[in-house]
């Protein structure tokens, strides 16, 4: 089966972001998804997220469900998370955190890389 | 070698939509062969049969239109994207009841299968735009 990695790079208020989610879980019926979150992606992580009243779905609740979709591997940037400060306990679903050479190695690892 | 395209970016606001157009011309013109060109997020806007560029301007949809049937090539646009930004053909358009139908016929609506699909065909992928 082939191996597919989602890297999510966009913000969560992003539309981008939404609809690489739902990339995702399509692609999760296909081949077996991996999910990387780096840069503003990262954001998309928290757990406290209320974007209704600015117009925005709050599609993230929907990452509890990864696990179902068979999406077993959520990874992030150890470094970038430190850059920005944000606490892991602060996210809503486990995820495993790579040093940057470890993201270097997943990225070659996959047979398509899919960034949104 | 078998390429997939994806197009992110809508025309005119991005790059994308041009760079992808002009890359998917280079590619052809070498010999290779498009399996798709699968337009995702802003990038459906692409599709829309009803743009009016200014004469001294590219018409980039009208080039995407042009290219797809010299070649006959797979275009297809994301639906979910598609019915958002209120881009429908006939059919969708009758479906929700709307009074207009602008997706230029030379591009198909489909679902996001035809993005994963089109990634596991390829033997490259190129994405445009994000």
């Amino acid at each position: 089966m082939s191996q597919v990695l989602f890297v999510m790079s966009r913000s969560p208020g992003t539309i981008n972001a939404q609809e690489g989610f739902d990339a995702l879980l399509m692609g999760s019926a296909f081949a077996q998804c991996s999910v990387l979150f780096l840069g503003d992606g990262l954001y998309q992580l928290l757990k406290e997220q209320n974007p209704e009243p600015i117009g925005s779905k709050n599609y993230t609740k929907g990452f509890s469900a990864l696990t179902d979709y068979g999406v077993t591997g959520v990874y992030c940037s150890e470094s970038q998370l430190r850059e920005i400060g944000i606490d892991s306990r602060e996210f809503s679903i486990d995820v495993q955190q790579l040093a940057d050479a470890d993201i270097n190695r997943l990225l070659t690892e996959h047979d398509t890389v899919l960034s949104f | 070698m078998k390429f997939a395209i994806v197009v992110y970016g809508a025309p005119y606001s991005d790059q994308a939509s041009r760079s992808g157009y002009l890359f998917t011309r280079a590619v052809l013109e070498q010999g290779h062969d498009v399996y798709r060109v699968f337009f995702y997020h802003d990038g459906v806007y692409t599709a829309n049969a009803l743009a009016v560029p200014p004469q001294d301007e590219a018409d980039i949809q009208l080039d995407w239109a042009t290219l797809g049937k010299d070649h006959d090539l797979d275009m297809v646009v994301c639906i979910a994207s598609a019915l958002r930004r209120g881009m429908l053909d006939k059919a969708e358009a009758n479906r929700y009841e709307k009074h207009a139908a602008n997706i230029n016929p030379q591009f198909t609506i489909s679902g996001l299968g035809q993005l994963i699909d089109a990634s596991l065909q390829a033997d490259k992928i190129v994405t445009f735009g994000v």
